[in-house]
């Protein structure tokens, strides 16, 4: 397995060189920027790019910035690949990663939601894993109702799943779930519709849907509510980072468009999306 | 002369262009599921204990059977009700009420998948939800499944009809059989091959259909054991994955597309086989 990981990520950068000298992006010696740039990748950062590019290329009038979704996965492929510009991720970089480069331009959280009529007030750590492993089944057992679980998981390979897995230390396969769903919105529309339900989304997407209405609740961990301002501050336990994802050496415009989704210039952007924008030095080194 | 010949030409050039579009995206799959297929050989595809790919656990059974499931329960749906409402329309219904019945059925031939989805996912989930658990299971995507393929059914099936020599309608109302016994002993047997080829091909395009599916299946893979569990299909499978796999886990998701083109396959020559023993005798 190792070996062919090993080979075909070799075979996969050779094209991403070739990519980079046949797809000339910039037009060098014209002080103004102009091109064409290509993202793609993660549905969760994908809305924010398409904001962030429309203003970029009001001030850049000679750019055109295309963006695709596709999953974090494809974003990483299609970078490598060349296909792609820029690619989006809503997960850090993995240890076979490690010939791309990723940029941090926000921070999302991971919530825990449950159907508005359900009367839990907050799990403990042990019990959303209890749950999730099939060890309790019935609401009544963690001081609820007496009504069935009906726990909404997430397909493999999501970024969603794989910060909820890390944060409680579960491997996949011990999961049972009873629906396992794609988007987040797949999500909430499957809690919603199930009283006896959980899942676990995007904070953003949920506050966003609990505004307009949508039957379902956010729980809190660890005693912190689940809310973008926690996740702000650092508080909120389970977040994980929005990256863009380059090859090592990016092209002068995509270097540009990248420092300016860093920016403060497009925190208003940020926030109208329900994501976390980047504050600190650090959070830009990481 | 000439125009003959560059008819033949042109002709012969289509068909092999649609002919190989078909190997091709054969050889695409096979090309793309090789690594999988050499690393981990077929067997385990069948005989590991789940579907977990990023823990190297590679089961497809439980995906093929809820392929099968779903796609057969939307024929059982759709047969009756398409062949129902052909024969409605060309022997019961007032000629302006079978204008627009054809119409409205046209009309459920262009929803797209991903309405059908939301719908089900909204209004019919729900339902089926009150007989416990969340709503998303076989059944649900089995009905919602034989809504879509209804009006493929439907309309070939009154196409056939529609083609049948009139002579044999009246001679038979001629001899003083009933409109029903017309129906059931001359209409039907005639126009069998035109119902079955549109069962046919509603059949593939249930076994292809993904969006609405993966809304409504529940996505759980294990062999279902009542229409009431959840399962998951072979293409909702790539769809549900492909978009965040890399590497192996990518290459194994070729291999439930090449299954599924192997499911699709046998079906095909099984059904070309019958078809063409009924011809010779």
């Amino acid at each position: 397995m190792k070996s062919i990981i090993a080979t075909s990520s070799l075979f996969l950068l050779c094209l991403t060189l070739v990519g980079c000298t046949s797809s000339p992006s910039t037009q060098s010696g014209s002080s103004e920027l102009s091109g064409q740039l290509t993202l793609t990748g993660s549905s969760t950062v994908a809305p924010l790019a398409t904001e962030i590019a429309k203003r970029f290329e009001q001030q850049h009038p000679k750019v055109r910035i295309d963006v695709q979704t596709g999953g974090s996965g494809k974003g990483i492929a299609d970078v490598r690949l060349g296909v792609a510009d820029i690619g989006m991720a809503s997960r850090p970089l993995a240890a076979d990663e490690a010939d791309l480069t990723a940029h941090r331009i926000a921070a999302d959280g991971v919530g825990l939601i449950v159907h508005d009529s359900n009367p839990i007030k907050e799990l403990s750590q042990e019990q959303i894993i209890a749950i999730y492993t099939d060890k309790i089944n019935n609401w009544k057992e963690v001081g609820g109702e007496d009504k069935e679980i009906t726990v909404v998981h997430k397909a493999e390979g999501r970024a969603t799943l794989e910060v909820f897995l890390k944060h409680f230390g579960i491997e996949n396969p011990s999961v049972k779930g009873d629906v396992i769903v794609g988007e987040n919105e797949h999500a909430v529309k499957t809690v919603a519709g199930t009283e006896g339900a959980i899942g676990y989304v995007s904070i953003g997407t949920a506050e966003a849907d609990i505004e307009s209405g949508v039957r379902i609740r956010l729980l809190p961990l660890d005693a912190v509510k689940a809310n973008t301002e926690n996740v702000a501050s650092g508080a909120f336990p389970m977040s994980r980072p929005l990256n863009l994802v380059t090859a090592n050496s990016p092209s002068p415009l995509a270097s540009t468009f990248i420092q300016f989704c860093q920016s403060a210039d497009v925190h208003d952007l940020v926030k109208s999306q329900y994501f976390v924008p980047i504050t600190s030095e650090s959070a830009v080194a990481k | 002369m000439r125009s003959d010949q560059s008819l033949t030409i042109i002709t012969r050039a289509l068909a092999v262009i649609s002919a190989a579009i078909v190997l091709l995206i054969v050889l695409f799959l096979l090309r793309e599921s090789t690594p999988a297929l050499r690393q981990l050989g077929w067997s385990r595809f069948f005989t590991d204990a789940s579907w977990h790919p990023l823990s190297g656990q590679f089961n497809l059974t439980p995906m093929i059977v809820a392929t099968l499931v779903t796609s057969s329960g939307a024929i059982v749906i759709a047969a009756p009700l398409g062949i129902g409402s052909a024969v409605f329309v060309n022997f019961y219904a007032p000629r302006r009420l079978a204008a627009w019945h054809r119409r409205l059925i046209e009309l459920l031939a262009g929803i797209p998948s991903v309405v059908f989805g939301l719908w089900g996912l909204v209004v019919l989930a729900p339902i089926i939800a009150t007989f416990g658990g969340s709503g998303q299971n076989l059944l649900t995507a089995t009905i919602v499944l034989g809504l879509m393929v209804l009006p493929t059914v439907a309309l070939l099936s009154d196409t056939a009809i529609a083609a049948l020599p009139r002579e044999w309608i009246q001679g038979a109302a001629a001899l003083g059989m009933g409109r029903s016994a017309i129906v059931g002993w001359i209409v039907l047997p005639g126009a069998r091959r035109g119902i079955g080829g549109g069962i046919i091909l509603a059949l593939t395009r249930a076994l292809g259909e993904t969006m609405a599916v993966l809304m409504l299946a529940g996505n759980i893979v294990e062999m279902p054991s009542s229409l009431l569990s959840p399962g998951r299909t072979l293409n909702a499978n790539i769809a549900l994955e492909l978009g965040y796999a890399s590497a192996g886990h990518r290459s194994v998701l070729f291999v439930s597309g090449l299954m599924l083109m192997l499911v699709v396959s046998v079906i095909v020559l099984f059904v070309s086989r019958r078809e063409g023993t009924r011809r010779d005798g």
